[in-house]
């Protein structure tokens, strides 16, 4: 049954099968799609035409690879710095949601909770068009009667921002609040005690603390707002993010230029992945 | 006497440890036996084979002249109470109970009446729906016992099952676990590393140490003839001198403490002159004042370092004189010693009968002893 | 004098940290809502209180088909994870060795990781019909020639499924981990075998992290626009892409928020059932 207890070996075959048969599910697309990336072919799929690194570093005419796909190159920018901002903006405020709902108490505090877990149960489509009707109310609203006119509450760059930043909030919060919650209080207690005051005994004590689970908050909020499709869709302006700009091509049909930005992608956020899980373990220590 | 479990030759090996070394053992049926050793020494390994959860790397185990190689833990006729006991948080005291006859195919009133009669008699009666999380620490003891004594085993193995109540708590159950075990009559096998719990409750007491069973003995015999020098140490209090044996013109054997001085010894020890031996002799064998006349009684003046007031328990800390060995003597509470204080110098004895000598172990039962 | 200056101070901190908390929910998750029901209410010309939005839902049969649908394939989709994650949590919790147990997790995570656009886009790699999977299955000869594999119901239900099962596997692995096995050992001593300890032990020990998983699971199929586009057929119509053909194709935003909404009170009562049902608490499931 468990490791603990006698198994007989058909159970545990089967098991093993069972579990090898899911990998393979779970990483066949991610290796097929990298693999292609190398196929010196002009379509994203077999036979196997001989390996090449065109898809990275062609210039044209036939195969531009991914250093000179301007168009995609523009889109991973505008990703990076969506990503950026919404990083620092929601692990400043995800970091103080999490000291008001761990260490506060107010009246109200439990519908105010419920209202910060909701982003979790809300379909990002809902979302991106919820906000972008509001903030298009209020433009108009603005505009009709002050005459002012504000860019970032029509479809741009602020609006993609604004609505990531609406519910990877929730999710750097909970990263946080777990870690808050594990935080010994007489710490904090010892520290008032010998005369530091609210102020410096966050800074000095319980942010100390807190670091690995900002940085991790931090990390798993600018893997979510690079990769996030669903908000984004409705909220773009001209400038698309990589990912909207990568569903037209794939929806479309293109070369295997796709397939390198993949490859690069799929590497780097495993590196970051690893690197946040093992500064995670690390820091539980 | 009817055999209950029957251990022969069992050995079980983790790669080139060897936890369990070559054991063979009796326990008859409905006695309380109890199996004593420091962590590690192979107690839990050895529970474990016997409830089949490991294979054994060589022996039998029988249980009620049964051979139980090969057979499932869910198989046999022994249950099992954990150490945290494992008592299932999602099910209330009466469906945990309920657990194993229903495992059965036990259904309807027959089910009822058995768990209501196991709840009287562990002296729950009535708390049936209560949650786990209600009960307080020595109830979830004896619903993990009544859970396991329902289905009627041949044998309940106990694996310190009260080693995370507090010390009071713990006082009070080892004498209601005793009271236990004598109105069921089951067979118990319990093991832990806390002598006394093993001391109170046993019938018999196997002292386990690196995989082995130094001493297999009712718990009186294991305090007043310990059969080795791990055996004297780990039960009960006692005082070590690291001694050498020398034998004297007329062939009394005496033992030279290495740091001074020169105690006899009483003649069963037919010892060879020798280096390197272990001499204990227990705090309450030590006499304050004493008035024997004995020729071969040890006495010695002795100064007083510290009083380790502990009521009934209290003892002083001397060191004889010439000698900077420490020897613990215990101090009865019967005002007699009243006036002693902490720097004084007294007399303190006792009789060569009471020592007992093994030669030196280099085995510490404790990290941090000296 | 000096105790109040302290509990002054101390409500300071405190709306240091409310008020940046209570701009953040009330402004982007309360106030964005309920301004989508009111333009659910609103006619076409952006003026007067109508229930014409809703009306159309319940009349053109093309949308409440869909709906009824879209529902009813995301229930399938969360039983199916649920019956895959389960034994994969096990395995990883408690049969792998406890060396090999690391490596697992971080193989499970990474794919958690890659944006849900590229693993789709593998899949159509491997399905469609110019593919690595026809290409193969023809070389060895099961197939005369090459199949269309994608765009039809089937593939489109293991993509969901595909794309969604890490967020059951992490929480059922969180509360699995924390079962300690001698509850299994002990059921196991009791007399119970396989089945049942599944039944009375593990599943209800792990209700609160398999309604987490369920929740997160199914709202992420539900409102799914990436994957029943690329990967279902023609024919495979999820109601994320209505919505997104009134507002954007049909620049219908009063008809478009009626659906936002109406998915939006679906998607609750079905995680409000289920919670009832298996008597778990949400704010306690989420945490």
């Amino acid at each position: 049954m468990i490791r603990t207890l006698p198994n007989s070996k058909g159970y545990l075959t089967g098991f093993r099968l069972f579990i090898l048969i899911f990998f393979l599910f779970l990483f066949a697309p991610l290796i097929v799609t990298m693999v292609l990336a190398f196929n010196d072919s002009m379509f994203p799929s077999l036979p196997w035409k001989g390996f090449t690194l065109d898809w990275f570093l062609g210039e044209g005419p036939d195969k531009i690879g991914i250093f000179h796909d301007k168009s995609n190159i523009r889109g991973i920018v505008t990703s990076f710095k969506v990503a950026i901002s919404v990083s620092i903006l929601s692990t400043i405020v995800g970091t103080m949601a999490a000291f008001l709902f761990e260490q506060e108490d107010f009246k109200f505090k439990g519908l105010l909770y419920f209202l910060m877990i909701a982003p979790l149960v809300i379909p990002g489509v809902i979302l991106g068009i919820s906000i972008l009707l509001f903030t298009n109310s209020i433009g108009i609203f603005l505009e009709d009667n002050f005459g002012i006119y504000l860019k970032f509450l029509t479809p741009s760059f602020g609006l993609v921002v604004i609505g990531q930043f609406s519910f990877i909030t929730t999710i750097v919060t909970m990263v946080i609040s777990a870690r808050l919650r594990k935080f010994d209080r007489t710490l904090e207690e010892a520290a008032y005690n010998l005369g530091a005051n609210k102020f410096e005994v966050i800074w000095f004590i319980t942010l100390k603390y807190l670091r690995p689970s900002i940085i991790g908050g931090a990390a798993i909020a600018f893997l979510m707002s690079f990769e996030n499709f669903n908000t984004t869709l409705f909220l773009v302006g001209a400038k698309s993010t990589l990912p909207i700009n990568l569903y037209q091509q794939v929806r479309d049909g293109s070369t295997p230029v796709i397939n390198a930005i993949s490859f690069i992608l799929i590497i780097s956020t495993s590196i970051l992945a690893v690197a946040n899980l093992y500064m995670g373990n690390k820091k539980e220590k | 006497m009817q055999v209950a479990l029957s251990v022969k030759d069992l050995t079980k090996k983790f790669g080139d440890f060897t936890a369990v070394n070559n054991l063979t053992f009796d326990v008859e049926d409905g006695k309380f036996f109890s199996i004593l050793g420091p962590s590690g020494c192979g107690k839990t390994t050895l529970l474990r084979m016997i409830a089949g959860f490991y294979q054994p790397t060589g022996g039998s185990i029988a249980i009620q002249n049964k051979d139980m190689l090969g057979i499932e833990p869910n198989k046999r006729p022994v249950n099992l109470v954990f150490q945290h006991l494992a008592l299932f948080p999602m099910m209330n005291v009466y469906e945990n109970i309920a657990f194993g006859l229903k495992r059965k195919g036990e259904r309807g009133n027959a089910v009822e009446r058995k768990v209501n009669d196991m709840l009287e008699r562990v002296g729950l009666p009535g708390s049936g729906s209560k949650k786990v999380s209600q009960l307080s620490g020595g109830q979830k003891q004896r619903v993990a016992i009544a859970r396991c004594l329902v289905l009627e085993p041949s044998v309940l193995l106990l694996d310190e099952p009260l080693g995370a109540l507090d010390a009071k708590l713990r006082e009070h159950m080892k004498v209601e676990l005793k009271k236990l075990q004598v109105k069921v009559g089951t067979t118990f096998i319990y093991i832990t590393h806390d002598q006394s719990e093993a001391m109170v409750m046993s019938d018999h007491v196997a002292v386990m140490n690196s995989g082995k069973f130094e001493q297999l003995d009712t718990p009186q015999n294991l305090y007043s003839n310990p059969s080795s020098s791990f055996v004297a140490q780990f039960v009960g209090n006692n005082n070590k001198f690291a001694v050498d044996l020398k034998k004297n013109e007329s062939g009394q054997f005496f033992a030279s403490s290495k740091n001074g001085g020169l105690y006899s010894l009483s003649d069963s020890f037919k010892l060879q002159n020798s280096d390197s031996f272990d001499m204990f002799i227990r705090p309450e064998a030590i006499i304050i004042n004493p008035n024997n006349t004995k020729s071969t009684f040890n006495s010695m003046n002795a100064d007083v370092k510290a009083i380790l007031f502990d009521g009934g328990n209290s003892r002083l800390l001397v060191t004889p004189e010439k000698s900077d060995q420490e020897i613990i003597v215990a101090l009865p509470q019967n005002r007699q010693f009243d006036h002693i204080k902490a720097k004084d110098s007294i007399k303190i004895g006792w009789d060569p009968e009471a020592a007992v000598c093994f030669e030196k172990s280099e085995e510490k039962i404790y990290e941090d002893e000296i | 004098m000096k105790m109040k200056s302290k509990t002054q101070k101390i409500r300071w901190s405190f709306f240091i940290f409310f008020i940046p908390v209570a701009l953040w929910l009330f402004l982007l998750i309360v106030l964005p809502h309920l301004e989508l029901l009111r333009i659910s209410f609103l006619g076409s010309g952006g003026k007067g209180f109508t229930l014409d939005n809703y009306k159309a839902f319940f009349t053109e049969p093309i949308y409440w088909l869909t709906f009824v649908r879209t529902a009813l394939y995301s229930i399938f989709v969360t039983m199916i994870v649920l019956v895959v994650s389960l034994p994969v949590a096990f395995y990883i919790t408690k049969i792998s060795s406890i060396r090999a147990q690391g490596l697992l997790m971080i193989l499970i995570l990474v794919p958690f990781w890659v944006s849900e656009l590229i693993r789709v886009y593998g899949w159509m790699i491997l399905l469609r019909e110019s593919g690595v999977i026809n290409v193969f299955l023809v070389k060895i000869g099961l197939f005369k020639e090459p199949i269309e594999l994608l765009y039809n119901d089937v593939s489109m239900i293991m993509g969901l499924v595909y794309t969604s099962m890490l967020f059951m596997i992490v929480p059922i692995i969180g509360v699995m981990g924390s079962l300690d096995d001698s509850l299994i050992e002990a059921a196991h001593d009791l007399g119970a075998k396989r089945l049942a300890i599944w039944k009375e032990i593990i599943i209800p020990y792990c209700m609160p992290g398999i309604m987490s998983g369920s929740i997160i699971v199914f709202m992420l199929v539900l409102g799914s626009y990436l994957t029943p586009k690329l990967m279902g057929g023609k024919n495979s119509l999820w109601f994320t892409e209505q919505i997104y053909n009134q507002i954007i194709v049909y620049f219908n935003w009063n008809q478009g928020s009626a659906f936002g909404f109406l998915l939006l009170l679906l998607s609750s009562m079905i995680i409000w059932v289920a919670l009832k049902l298996t008597k778990q608490d949400f704010t306690k499931v989420i945490k």
